[in-house]
């Protein structure tokens, strides 16, 4: 990484710093959807134009989109401008000091072990790994949290719990067959860790975007 | 002005005979994943043996009792990739190696074919033996290395 790389990245999360904004991004990439000004301002609870000032800067510093959308649903001659929405950008940003590398050690390792059609081995390891961090919870967290605290951004669809982002996201699209299969198993043997963990069921069910896992609770009320 | 589709060949080899237990759950999910296929978008047509309903009897390789071939054609390489890895056939692969052998070599290739035309396995083979031969290239690539359709729409599909 050159230093002009390292300072896009430093200048792109050093908009994170500021307390408010980071509620605002928090809001804006746990949602499936774009996310509207009203809406955002809301969850933050500052006034609307503040919201606006924020969301923009955090677009000017490439961690959000801007995507253009009529709310309404109506169309044609008087249904409005569109408003502006808000979405996570799709590029990533790592910032590692010392600087470590382990996304590249990470895919030279995926490689090798799709290469060597480990992908049993290596479900199984993943498997106990999720159980160990289970045993850590001790159930302190039920899996909404859990799942929340390792990054997967999960959301309710009905009476689905679909998770927003994929921790793995380049490893899985380059190997996807290795590496969806052991977040499987990775949640799979996380769940009977956590509060009422037993009564969920994780199952392989890929929407357009995200994480190929969705969740069900036997229990589940909502 | 033609058009042109993206053939598919993947090969595999069972670890076990198809109707022994050890490939039971493999030949039961058959049906519900070739029916995914047939109603995913971009779908057009996949290899079928006298049966009709898959590729299972065929044995592409004479000298080989356990190699299964599988072959399809699909409108583009998005298609095929969202249902290969965005659809319940992602559950299937990723208990691939409690059915199939890590092949040594390329097991997939992909190739531009004309609209309409239907692969037959000899032809579906050589792609793969010239990938294996020569590496990825407009003749027969894979997902790592997409080319795009040969023609007017040349880079419409490029990745």
């Amino acid at each position: 990484m050159t230093s002009d790389d390292e300072d896009g990245v430093f200048e792109s999360v050093g908009a994170l710093s500021d307390r408010v904004r980071r509620a605002l991004y928090r809001h804006v990439v746990a949602s499936p959807d774009p996310v509207g000004r009203d809406a955002a301002a809301e969850a933050a609870g500052i006034s609307r134009s503040l919201a606006a000032f924020h969301l923009d800067k955090l677009v000017e510093a490439g961690l959000l989109a801007v995507t253009y959308q009529r709310l309404s649903g109506r169309t044609g001659p008087g249904a409005g401008r569109p408003a502006k929405l808000y979405r996570r950008a799709e590029n990533e940003h790592t910032v590692s000091l010392p600087p470590r590398t382990y996304g590249s050690v990470g895919r030279l390792l995926a490689a090798v072990v799709d290469a060597a059609g480990l992908d049993r081995e290596l479900q199984s390891a993943a498997r106990s790994a999720g159980a160990a961090e289970g045993e850590a919870l001790a159930g302190a967290l039920d899996p909404v949290a859990a799942l929340r605290s390792r990054g997967y951004e999960p959301y309710w669809e009905e009476r689905t719990l679909r998770l927003n982002n994929c921790p793995f996201h380049a490893l899985a699209d380059e190997f996807p067959a290795l590496v969806c299969g052991m977040n499987l198993a990775l949640i799979e043997g996380l769940l009977p860790g956590c509060a009422g963990g037993q009564d969920w069921t994780a199952v392989m069910d890929p929407p357009p975007h995200g994480c190929c896992v969705a969740l069900k609770s036997k229990t589940n009320n909502r | 002005m033609t058009d042109f589709h993206l053939a598919q060949v993947n090969v595999g080899r069972i670890l076990a005979p198809l109707d022994t237990p050890a490939l039971a759950d493999f030949v039961a999910r058959l049906p519900e994943i070739n029916a995914l296929a047939d109603r995913s978008p971009g779908f057009v047509w996949r290899l079928v043996d006298d049966d009709g309903a898959d590729s299972t009897s065929l044995r592409p390789d004479g000298q080989d009792d356990m190699l299964l071939i599988n072959c399809s054609v699909w409108t583009s390489i998005e298609a095929l990739k969202d249902y290969a890895y965005r659809s319940e056939h992602l559950r299937v692969l990723t208990r691939r190696r409690e059915w199939f052998e890590k092949l040594a070599d390329h097991h997939l290739a992909l190739w531009w074919v004309p609209a309409g035309h239907r692969p037959t396995p000899a032809e579906a083979m050589e792609r793969i033996a010239v990938l294996r031969e020569e590496g990825p290239s407009a003749y027969a690539f894979t997902f790592h290395d997409p080319y795009p359709a040969p023609g007017p729409h040349a880079g419409a599909t490029a990745q």
